[in-house]
């Protein structure tokens, strides 16, 4: 009985470190944030990295996902007469929900889990430490410009995830169902609202950003300098982004809508 | 006055867990001399450079570098003081997405403003001391291991440091290669009036450069000297490891039971 009371006590002081230590990182490098833009060439290389590499993934899995919500979309519809709806129903779901949170969670697949390995193989061939070393900080110089970087491109990709999910809509609704034209854009532009949607979506993709890259430089920083640790820290920082991704959106959701 | 010893460490301790891996540590570096820190695999050798460093914090003592205790400074302070430091790391730690050249030019880039044209002839003069200037279009990737060494010399060079530490330079490294590492280290350390500090268990070679040798078992300091001196040691701890015994104070046997109940216990169980 002692033992598993110590138990608990251990793993509690093992979860308030772990909280106090994530705290204290969060802090130093969202303090030296304004630097990545002073360092503005290593910021686009990091835009590049995260941002551009992501768009084959992001373009392809919006078009599909357009698609798919159009299809399901209309075969429920149909069945009230009200299929020139479509194009509503498309943007708002992908406006308000699957846009920021589809794109988010592939961005946590694709650049999260890259960002938390580069790290993470940086710590365990010492170039960390060389920086500190050579007296160049790595806040600044490695973590603040991916960071921005991340805030900067997730709203972008989110968009770009809508606006092919909103023409992969478009050609399965009226290309292939044949819904009409007019009604499919004039009902989308009568029902989604600048700032109730569209600037919503938009701050929940900022706020995915931001979870996601810190959650990857976290566990690129924290892992074992081995090859098991580095794989293991990965595999967090996809499952800990993506679930952290869904309960935000909960709580943003409730706030927003 | 300057003081004589450029690194003062006093009463050092530092545990990693549950593990103590120093415990009231003293150890001094003499200005302008080659120090070699040597010790079995897994005494913290590595550790205490990180230590005096200030890349890691000790549970008690102090580290002086030039007067000043390291794990006191503020962020600003104290990579001021490492501008006057550098470290060749066991891998090279070389920037894996630089050339050669970059690498070199890197520190030099971050910490002053000169331009191309005289950042280029400052980065090829720190490539020939080390024998590479051909080498300043290679990727790290290219690289051989004692290749990759000489350019993080180069780079731990580049921007004129006092103290330069070395840790174990040596290891994994050709005959050929390992000649050039340390004729390089002597000739640097003379060249440029440098500290160096260099964490080894290459006895042969590091003695026979070291002015002074530090030798450290189970947290301490067993012998601090010079390698003549050591040489002709009559402590069986310093007899053992430079002599490279098999059996002694380390003994070879890593404890366990007594080896007859060992073999009963066996012997039993094979005959269930």
């Amino acid at each position: 009985m002692i033992k598993f009371l110590s138990n608990i006590g251990a793993n509690m002081i093992g979860f308030i470190q772990t909280v106090g230590h994530a705290s204290l990182f969060i802090v130093a490098i969202v303090w030296v944030l304004p630097y990545a833009i002073k360092r503005f060439g290593l910021l686009v290389k990091q835009i590049y990295f995260l941002g551009v590499l992501s768009l084959p993934i992001i373009l392809t899995a919006g078009l599909f996902v357009g698609m798919v919500i159009s299809l399901q979309g209309y075969n429920v519809l149909v069945d009230y007469n009200s299929e020139e709806a479509v194009g509503t129903m498309t943007a708002l779901s992908l406006i308000r929900e699957l846009g920021p949170v589809v794109a988010g969670l592939l961005f946590a697949g694709r650049a999260g889990s890259a960002l938390t390995a580069e790290i993470g193989l940086m710590r365990s061939t010492e170039q960390i430490s060389a920086l500190e070393m050579m007296a160049v900080d790595p806040n600044r110089y490695i973590y603040a410009p991916r960071l921005a970087a991340s805030i900067i491109v997730m709203p972008i990709l989110s968009m770009m995830f809508i606006a092919i999910g909103i023409i992969g809509g478009y050609l399965v609704a009226v290309g292939w169902l044949g819904v009409d034209e007019g009604f499919f854009w004039s009902q989308m532009q009568a029902h989604v609202d600048w700032s109730g949607d569209v600037l919503n979506g938009v701050i929940k993709s900022v706020a995915f950003g931001v979870l996601i890259a810190l959650v990857s430089l976290y566990q690129g920083v924290n892992a074992m300098p081995t090859s098991e640790g580095v794989s293991r820290a990965t595999t967090k920082t996809v499952v800990h982004s993506s679930l952290g991704i869904l309960g935000l959106d909960f709580l943003l959701t409730v706030l927003m809508f | 006055m300057q003081n004589e010893f450029i690194i003062e460490v006093k009463n050092l301790s530092f545990s990693r867990g549950s593990r103590q891996i120093f415990n009231n540590l003293n150890l001094t570096i003499p200005q302008g001399k080659i120090t070699a820190i040597m010790g079995p695999s897994g005494t913290g050798k590595t550790t205490l450079l990180k230590l005096i460093a200030g890349q890691l914090q000790p549970d008690s003592g102090e580290v002086l570098v030039n007067g000043l205790n390291i794990h006191q400074l503020g962020r600003k302070k104290l990579y001021e003081l490492r501008r006057i430091m550098g470290m060749l790391f066991q891998s090279g730690a070389l920037l894996t997405d630089f050339s050669v050249f970059d690498n070199i030019a890197f520190p030099l880039r971050e910490h002053t403003d000169l331009p191309d044209e005289i950042l280029a002839p400052l980065v090829k003069m720190k490539l020939q001391a080390v024998g590479l200037r051909g080498a300043k279009d290679l990727m790290p990737s290219e690289l051989s291991g004692g290749m990759s060494r000489r350019v993080a010399l180069a780079r731990a060079i580049a921007l004129d440091p006092e103290i330069i530490f070395y840790d174990e330079p040596f290891t994994g490294q050709d005959p050929i290669a390992l000649g050039v590492l340390v004729d390089l280290i002597k000739t640097l350390n003379q060249s440029l009036k440098l500290t160096s500090v260099v964490v080894s268990h290459d006895v042969h070679e590091i003695m026979s450069i070291a002015d002074h040798v530090c030798i450290l078992s189970e947290g301490k300091v067993v012998a601090a000297d010079s390698p003549q001196a050591l040489m002709e040691s009559d402590n069986k701890f310093v007899d053992q490891f430079i002599n490279g015994l098999p059996d002694g104070p380390v003994p070879f046997q890593y404890p366990a039971n007594q080896y007859v109940d060992d073999l009963k216990i066996a012997h039993k169980d094979n005959r269930v």
